[in-house]
C-alpha cells in the first residue's frame, strides 16, 4: 500500500506499542495478539507518535543506525506497517 | 543453575493470563467448554486476590489478559481489576454473553483502561440464538456489539459453529459487516466440558464443513485488511490435532474463579492431577516449578506415536484434556490424530454425526442440570 511519506503517522486505532522488560524488545499490542518486534520495527514504531512525517522518522531512524541502506527497509515497513493498519495518518483536525 | 554453573533452560515466561472470574453465567449454551460440574464450585477469590495474581503475572512476563468465565460482567470489581490491569500494562479483552452491558458500564470500562470486547453469538438467527443461549439474547448482544464499536473499542464477534448453524455460514459473516468487527473468530465448536456431554447433537458433517470453509476463505479474501477471520480447525475433521496453545505450560496461565491456575482451562477435571491455587503458591513457583505446569512440557512425557514423530514440534502431541478426555489418559496422543491408535473414537463420533443418535434434545448448560448429572 503507498503511503504518503508527507503525511504525520501515528499508532493505528486498536494497536499499542509497549516496551517489555520481560522479553527486553518492543511488542505491539492488540486484542487477539501481540507482535514481538525487532530492534528497528520498534525504533521505527515509538516516533510513529503524531509528531513526524514518515519522511522524518525515515532521516531519524537513518541517522540512529548510521548507515543508509536502513532508508529503503524502513520506508517498506512503513509502508507494510500501513497497510496492516498497525499506524495511520494523523487526523488533520 | 547446574552444577557447572550455567543457566539451564528455562520454560518461555507466559504470555497470556485467562482469568474465568466466575462459573455464574445468565445463558445457558449446551456447547460451552465450562465443567458440567460447575455448580458445585465455591470460594470465588476476593477483589484483592485477583489484584495481586494480576501483579505477578504480569512481573513474570504476561502481556495478554482476557476476564471470562461464565459471565465475568456478573463481578462488580471488574472495572477495579480493569484498571489495574491496564496500569500494570496489560492489553485486556473482556469476553463476554452480552447480557449484562449497558452504556454506562461500558462508559466505566474503557475509562478503566479496557482495550477490546469479544461477544459471543450462538447463531446469526435471533429464534437459534435465544434458544441455544436458553433465553431472549440476540437483541441484547446486538446492542452490546454496537455499543462497543460506538466507543471505539475493538469488537471480537465470536461464533461457536456446529451442525445446525453452520450452514449460515454467510449470514454469520453477514453479521460482522453489519456490526462491523474488527476481529470474527468462526469458532468450529470444540468437544470439552458441556460441549462434549452434546457432541453427537453438534457435531457437523463433512459436507456441511467443506461448503462452510470455502464461504469464509471466499469472505476473507473480500475483507483482507479491514476484518480479520481467525477459523478454529475442526479437529474432529482436520486429521491431525491442533497445536493446543502452542504446547502445555508454554503461553497461556489460567486461572479459575477459585484461584486454581492450571495451563488449560480444560485440565480442571484431570485425575491425579493437584491444582496449584495463587491463594497458597506464587504464581512463580506455580508457572515454573509446580507438578502440572510441568506435566507435559517438552516432549520427554510423549508415548508412540508421538514420540518418534517428525510432526511433534508442530502440534505438540495435540491437545492434552482431549486425549484424557477420550482415551482416559492424558499423555497418549489426541485421538483427532489419525495416526493415534484411539482414531477409531473420533471416527465413530463423526459417524455418530449421520445416524439418528445425533436427534436427542440438548442437555443445557444450567445449574439445574450440572446437580442433576454430577449429584454422586
Amino acid at each position: 500500500m503507498q503511503l504518503d511519506e508527507d503525511r504525520v503517522v501515528e499508532m493505528g486505532p486498536g494497536f499499542r506499542l509497549q516496551w517489555e522488560p520481560a522479553q527486553q524488545r518492543y511488542v505491539l499490542l492488540y486484542t487477539e495478539g501481540m507482535v514481538r518486534l525487532n530492534r528497528s520495527a520498534g525504533e521505527i514504531l515509538k516516533r510513529c507518535d503524531g509528531s513526524r512525517t514518515a519522511t522524518e522518522i525515515t532521516l531519524e531512524v537513518k541517522s540512529a543506525f548510521g548507515h543508509t541502506d536502513v532508508e529503503q527497509d524502513t520506508r517498506n515497513f512503513m509502508e507494510d506497517a500501513y497497510g496492516r493498519g498497525w499506524i495511520r495518518y494523523k487526523p488533520t483536525t | 543453575m547446574d552444577a557447572a554453573g550455567s543457566v539451564t533452560s528455562r520454560p518461555p515466561s507466559p504470555l497470556m493470563v485467562q482469568a474465568e472470574l466466575t462459573y455464574s453465567c445468565p445463558l445457558q449454551c449446551p456447547y460451552c467448554y465450562n465443567g458440567v460440574d460447575f455448580a458445585f464450585h465455591r470460594d470465588d477469590l476476593t477483589t484483592e486476590q485477583w489484584l495481586d495474581a494480576l501483579r505477578q503475572a504480569r512481573a513474570l512476563g504476561a502481556v495478554q489478559l482476557g476476564f471470562t468465565g461464565g459471565e465475568p460482567m456478573l463481578r462488580p470489581d471488574l472495572e477495579t481489576l480493569v484498571r489495574e490491569g491496564r496500569q500494570l500494562g496489560y492489553c485486556i479483552t473482556l469476553l463476554t454473553s452480552g447480557m449484562l452491558m449497558t452504556e454506562k458500564r461500558l462508559q466505566a470500562l474503557k475509562e478503566a483502561g479496557l482495550d477490546g470486547v469479544q461477544v459471543a453469538f450462538p447463531s446469526s438467527s435471533p429464534a437459534e440464538c435465544n434458544f441455544m443461549s436458553g433465553t431472549a439474547s440476540f437483541e441484547q448482544k446486538r446492542e452490546t456489539a454496537r455499543l462497543v464499536k460506538g466507543y471505539g473499542l475493538s469488537l471480537v464477534l465470536n461464533f461457536v459453529v456446529y451442525r445446525d448453524n453452520i450452514d449460515k455460514t454467510e449470514q454469520m459473516l453477514e453479521l460482522a459487516t453489519e456490526l462491523q468487527a474488527d476481529y470474527v473468530e468462526f469458532a468450529n465448536c470444540q468437544f470439552h466440558g458441556w460441549g462434549f456431554l452434546n457432541r453427537d447433537r453438534l457435531m457437523p458433517t463433512l459436507e456441511q464443513l467443506t461448503r462452510s470453509e470455502a464461504l469464509v476463505n471466499r469472505f476473507r479474501e473480500q475483507h483482507q485488511g479491514r476484518m480479520r477471520v481467525f477459523y478454529v480447525i475442526p479437529d474432529y475433521y482436520a486429521g491431525r490435532p491442533k497445536p493446543c496453545l502452542g504446547g502445555w505450560g508454554t503461553i497461556l496461565l489460567a486461572i479459575g474463579p477459585d484461584g486454581a491456575a492450571t495451563p488449560c482451562p480444560g485440565a480442571r477435571g484431570m485425575p491425579g492431577v493437584e491444582l496449584p491455587n495463587v491463594r497458597e503458591s506464587s504464581l512463580e513457583t506455580i508457572w515454573y516449578d509446580s507438578p502440572v505446569f510441568n506435566k507435559f512440557r517438552g516432549f520427554e512425557w510423549m508415548k508412540e506415536p508421538c514420540r518418534s514423530c517428525e510432526e511433534k514440534t508442530k502440534d505438540f502431541g495435540g491437545c492434552r484434556c482431549q486425549a484424557y478426555l477420550l482415551t482416559g489418559d492424558p499423555a497418549n496422543a489426541d485421538p483427532t490424530c489419525s495416526l493415534s491408535p484411539h482414531h477409531g473414537l473420533v471416527e465413530a463420533a463423526r459417524a455418530g454425526s449421520q445416524t439418528s443418535a445425533c436427534a436427542r434434545p440438548y442437555i443445557f448448560r444450567n445449574v439445574k442440570n450440572s446437580r442433576r448429572l454430577c449429584a454422586d
